[in-house]
């Protein structure tokens, strides 16, 4: 359903990893490791189609992606619910009836965003993806400020609905979220210092 | 699309400031004016389209960093380039919220503060008129504008300097056909030459908008 | 071998080396001999007197400015369309040049007006066009001076460029509109009878050649600062991955 080839990918103008290929079957997940700085949000930025690669190409089926990262987007003077029919309208799909309870915001239907707790508007924003309804999901640390009950909201989630409905998902995360999918080390990818690519290189 | 007209329309009542902070800024401009150049009704009578035109300019002005700048900030803007809504039509839909919360309150006070500056009776509709077709200019120059420094932290006073030069011909026009129509001339060319460039801005503008976001995004 | 391997960084800091003080040296003796020419070899004006003689420089700066904007809008689309980073260096390179052959044609038109329409400055279309265009160039150097990434300054100036250019045209004829003022027509049209006698001319001509050399060899110097600028930066990105 995902399939990368010899992808590189830039970030302010030096290649950062380079030869990156793999592949995704409807209803896998794929785990990014890798240590700080190594590139995976540049990585997913790229995949995500918000920057353009150096080389290689990304596919998947076309308006099926979806992207998330640190930051929710969540609107602080709007409530739980109006951000999330927002995000359903935008994508032109229903409000699932249960997504409020799946992600455990039910009590905060009506609270603002700016009201919310850091884990719980993380909560809010992971829960927009159950909304857009897409198939194909770029996680950038998704569990970041979740406690641990949350986690395993958000694990059940993925899998049982997600994943259980053909979906495919590139995560990039630190904590074991209990997925039975496969790790990816980004270390060999590391783009030498020499590598090609990148904007300036035409000026050595 | 609609949808994000009206998250923002709404965000913009919510928030507070939206609409309020501009009109008021419009009012104590045009106050500020008879106290610089003295009472005599004559001069304020002759200078009030000028007056009245630039003073609604800078009340539009004034918001302009905030068209995306919240969006970018909080991560909406990365969102909402990945979602199936087209970039153009959401730069569009902004300039269009801009307007209604900026543009058409600064349209429906300017012939109150007319008064105040002792505009010409016959001038009323032309001031009216020509505000209402100039402001959505305004408006989408200004998104264009907002979108090329939405990455920079301090990018408000760039944004005027860059803004400011694109909104030479709508004032033009704009101030020129209230002026007309003060000095019982026909008004009507100034009108629709303005409401060419309005049309320019709606139908070109956006593209350049949404390539700009792109880039600022990466 | 295709003309856009000159504009290779490297290849274009080869060829221009030798070219650099050849165009300078050049540029200043044209503009040495048509000032001389044009300020003690020509006749004075039967109505304007000496101050005709201020068109040697007037004239050529006030064609200078608009021509390094037009050169910059196809930089810039030379930049978008192929991504040839000498093109959005030598827009770059080109602006402050323009600003101050813009300032130049304002003083020197301020200077003459005064004699002549007994003021130095009147809200006149030309005058407010080079006004607005000074503005504009102010406006496309901030842009680039604001922002860090060069390809993405490189990118956004290009943009700012080309809105830019159709709203100066805008406002030129807008202008027009608004004021139909003093400024005499163009001093140089091959299509109209009024044009300058042709004893001031020729020593013009000279001098436009010698304006528009200097903008070449000024612009040349200024991109090649620029690449070595943005080699430094390439090395020491490449140094801190190390």
């Amino acid at each position: 359903m995902l399939r990368v080839t010899d992808l590189s990918c830039e970030r302010g103008g030096l290649p950062v990893l380079t030869g990156i290929g793999f592949e995704v079957a409807a209803g896998q997940a794929l785990i990014l490791r890798g240590p700080n700085g190594i590139g995976k949000t540049t990585l997913l930025r790229t995949l995500a189609g918000l920057q353009p690669a150096v080389a290689g190409t990304v596919t998947f089926p076309e308006d099926e992606g979806a992207y998330a990262s640190h930051a929710d987007g969540i609107k602080t003077a709007l409530s739980v619910t109006e951000n999330l029919r927002f995000w359903a309208d935008v994508y032109g799909a229903a409000l699932p009836g249960d997504i409020l309870e799946t992600f455990d915001l039910a009590d905060l239907a009506d609270r603002l965003g700016g009201t919310l707790s850091a884990g719980q508007k993380r909560r809010l924003g992971l829960a927009r993806l159950g909304v857009i309804g897409r198939k194909v999901l770029f996680l950038d640390e998704p569990t970041v400020s979740l406690d641990g009950f949350s986690v395993k909201l958000f694990a059940k989630w993925l899998q049982e609905t997600h994943l259980a409905g053909g979906g495919v998902a590139v995560i990039a995360t630190h904590i074991d979220l209990g997925l039975k999918a496969p790790e990816l080390d980004l270390t060999p990818f590391k783009a030498d210092v020499d590598a090609g690519g990148g904007m300036d290189e035409a000026f050595l | 699309m609609i949808a994000l007209l009206l998250r923002d329309l709404r965000l913009a009542v919510r928030a507070g400031g939206g609409f309020g902070l501009g009109l008021a800024f419009f009012l104590i401009v045009v106050v500020l004016v008879p106290f610089g150049v003295g009472p005599d009704t004559a001069v304020l009578s002759r200078i009030a389209p000028g007056i009245l035109w630039v003073a609604s300019l800078l009340a539009a002005l004034l918001s302009l960093d905030r068209i995306f700048a919240l969006d970018y900030e909080d991560g909406s803007l990365a969102l909402l380039a990945t979602s199936p809504l087209p970039l153009e039509g959401a730069a569009m839909m902004k300039a269009l919220a801009h307007w209604v919360t900026t543009g058409l309150p600064l349209t429906l006070a300017a012939p109150a503060l007319g008064f105040l500056l002792s505009l010409a009776p016959e001038a009323y509709a032309y001031l009216f008129l020509s505000l209402l077709i100039g402001t959505p200019a305004l408006s989408m120059i200004g998104t264009f504008g907002a979108a090329l420094t939405v990455g920079l932290r301090r990018g408000g006073l760039l944004l005027s300097l860059l803004v400011l030069p694109l909104y030479v011909p709508t004032l033009l026009f704009g101030a020129e056909a209230v002026r007309r129509g003060a000095d019982g001339l026909d008004p009507s060319g100034a009108l629709m030459l303005m409401g060419g460039i309005t049309a320019g801005c709606f139908a070109l503008l956006p593209f350049a908008t949404a390539a700009v976001l792109r880039i600022n995004l990466r | 071998m295709s003309m856009w391997e000159y504009a290779n960084p490297k290849r274009f800091m080869g060829w221009t080396r030798p070219v650099l003080p050849w165009t300078f040296g050049l540029a200043g003796l044209c503009v040495v001999v048509g000032l001389i020419w044009g300020f003690f070899f020509t006749p004075d004006d039967f109505r304007q007197g000496s101050t005709v003689k201020i068109i040697y420089l007037h004239v050529p700066a006030a064609l200078m400015a608009i021509n390094a904007w037009i050169m910059m809008l196809v930089a810039s689309l030379i930049w978008v369309v192929r991504r040839h980073h000498v093109s959005a260096l030598a827009a770059r390179a080109a602006a402050p040049v323009g600003v101050v052959f813009t300032l130049i044609a304002l003083f020197t038109g301020g200077i003459w007006g005064q004699p002549m329409w007994g003021t130095y400055w009147a809200w006149d279309p030309r005058l407010t066009s080079f006004l607005i265009l000074f503005l504009f160039y102010l406006g496309y150097i901030a842009l680039w001076e604001a922002i860090e990434d060069p390809d993405t300054a490189a990118d956004l100036t290009s943009v700012l460029c080309m809105v830019g250019s159709v709203f100066a045209i805008l406002s030129r004829y807008a202008v027009l509109f608004w004021n139909q003022g003093l400024h005499q027509g163009a001093s140089l049209s091959l299509d109209k009878e009024e044009n300058v006698a042709d004893v001031f001319w020729f020593p013009l001509l000279v001098c436009i050649a010698g304006f528009v050399l200097l903008f070449i060899a000024l612009v040349l110097m200024r991109t090649r600062t620029e690449i070595r600028a943005r080699r430094i930066r390439a090395l020491e990105a490449r140094a801190r991955r190390a």
